[in-house]
């Protein structure tokens, strides 16, 4: 299976290397239009600003690759900004567009809590989910992050609390997603990762 | 179910080895950072933080090697600084493996480095290290390892640095550092109450006790220890376990 990691210079991109190696896995760096098209899986870890990530997609013109070979239904994992960029826009960077695959905005965490959301949360379960399969219902993920998708549609598997509650794993047909970062939260996050790998095989 | 609170070991690394010093000075080898990362990492621990204390150009080669290797036993997020005065400075560190970023005196010697890495990596990325010592009614940032004064005060300084994009805070208290005799509770409660971004507190622990003090008391989000892991005196696993049986948030691994 050719599996995919989308680099457009995100920091995060070896830890997710690393994290899918220990799980024996090898997966492709794509950085053209052409990797993502030959993708048979493809993951798209991101971290820090939503603009660089967003900017990123029409500057490597890499925005209409990635939707294609989404509709053509492969199965795709989102991490963190990852996830953010599936909807229409963000807060953060209200003036660019998302890859507008789920409805809804990314907004900011409430102020009433100390931002950025840094460290480890359990989630709440709402539905069934492939990804969270075999992971324990009181494990913790590691999250990073300032802005979030606080409306809770029926695409959403679980949520976590920060604040506000917000989307954790989001699975909608062939796109997965997660808000936490799987390559940094231990076992359970290696988990989440096999899932995924197990889906895509 | 909340927000868990963060134990935090940090490897102070001289030359590819890991070294601790009492009040700053009097440094001793403790031992191997990629073998004491590996155990933390199976421990338990929260984040790992990698410092370089010498942060001399001619030894910053070792210094990625180190977190290189450090990261590539970590599933847990990876904190490096020590010397970092530019973003390619920083650059380099996260190409290594690190996730987040600190900086200390150089941020104090030209703030918009804050800024400049903030911009390039996400706030969630740069970690603003403040040496704080008592002097008076308030506190003043030390710089240069802890031994010169900045002359300038603690709590404005962090609220500058969160200013202009530091998404974490790394308060540690220069009395405390070393002494084993618990974190300073009066600093770490002023400065987490008075900043938005979390922050972690550093200098004095040895005892579980200490660690339930600085969450409830101290209002600290995670604590950093060092020695008192590497020695083994504290494993951070029976840490964890008191904690939560002190009604603290932790993550108990599995």
């Amino acid at each position: 299976m050719n599996l995919t990691l989308i680099d457009y210079g995100a920091g995060n991109v070896p830890s997710v290397e690393r994290a899918l190696q220990r799980l024996g896995a090898t997966a492709q760096r794509a950085n053209s239009a052409e990797c993502i098209s030959n993708a048979e899986a493809l993951l798209l870890p991101g971290v820090g600003h939503y603009a660089a990530l967003a900017r990123a997609l029409d500057q490597q013109n890499l925005r209409s690759p990635l939707l294609e070979a989404i509709h053509r239904g492969i199965p795709f994992l989102g991490i963190c900004l990852g996830l953010q960029v599936l909807f229409q826009s963000s807060e953060e960077a209200p003036e660019l567009q998302g890859l507008n695959l789920l409805r809804g905005r990314v907004s900011t965490l409430p102020s009433t809590v100390k931002l950025p959301h840094m460290g480890w949360n359990p989630l709440k379960l709402k539905q069934e989910s492939r990804l969270l399969n075999g992971v324990s219902p009181g494990a913790y993920f590691y999250f990073a992050h300032s802005f979030a998708a606080l409306d809770l549609d029926d695409s959403v598997c679980a949520s976590c609390r920060h604040g506000a509650d917000f989307a954790a794993v989001i699975e909608h047909k062939n796109i997965c997603a997660v808000q936490f970062h799987p390559e940094k939260s231990g076992d359970a996050g290696a988990r989440v990762l096999e899932n995924f790998l197990r889906m895509a095989a | 179910m909340s927000l868990a609170h963060r134990i935090i070991p940090c490897l102070d690394t001289d030359g590819g080895r890991v070294v601790k010093g009492v009040n700053f000075v009097g440094l001793r080898d403790a031992g191997d950072p990629v073998a004491l990362a590996a155990r933390y990492n199976a421990e338990g621990a929260d984040e790992l933080v990698v410092l370089d204390i010498a942060a001399s150009r001619d030894r910053r080669p070792t210094f990625l090697e180190t977190i290189r290797r450090v990261a590539a036993e970590l599933a847990i997020p990876l904190t490096a600084g020590g010397g970092i005065r530019t973003v390619e400075d920083g650059r380099a560190v996260v190409r290594a493996g690190a996730d987040k970023i600190t900086v200390n005196t150089a941020a104090v010697e030209r703030p918009q480095l804050i800024s400049e890495l903030s911009r390039e990596f996400g706030a969630q990325a740069v970690v603003l290290a403040i040496d704080a010592k008592r002097c008076g009614d308030h506190w003043d940032v030390m710089v240069c390892g802890g031994r010169e004064s900045a002359s300038l005060d603690a709590l404005l300084w962090a609220n500058m640095g969160v200013a202009a994009g530091a998404g974490e805070i790394l308060l540690t208290s220069v009395d405390r550092d070393g002494t084993q005799i618990g974190f300073d509770v009066p600093l770490t409660s002023a400065l987490s109450r008075a900043v938005t971004v979390p922050v972690i507190a550093s200098g004095g622990a040895k005892l579980p006790e200490h660690f339930k003090e600085i969450f409830k008391e101290g209002a600290a989000d995670a604590a950093l220890a060092a020695t008192i892991f590497h020695d083994g005196v504290q494993s951070i696993r029976a840490l964890k376990e008191f904690l939560a049986a002190n009604g603290i948030a932790v993550r108990l691994p599995c």
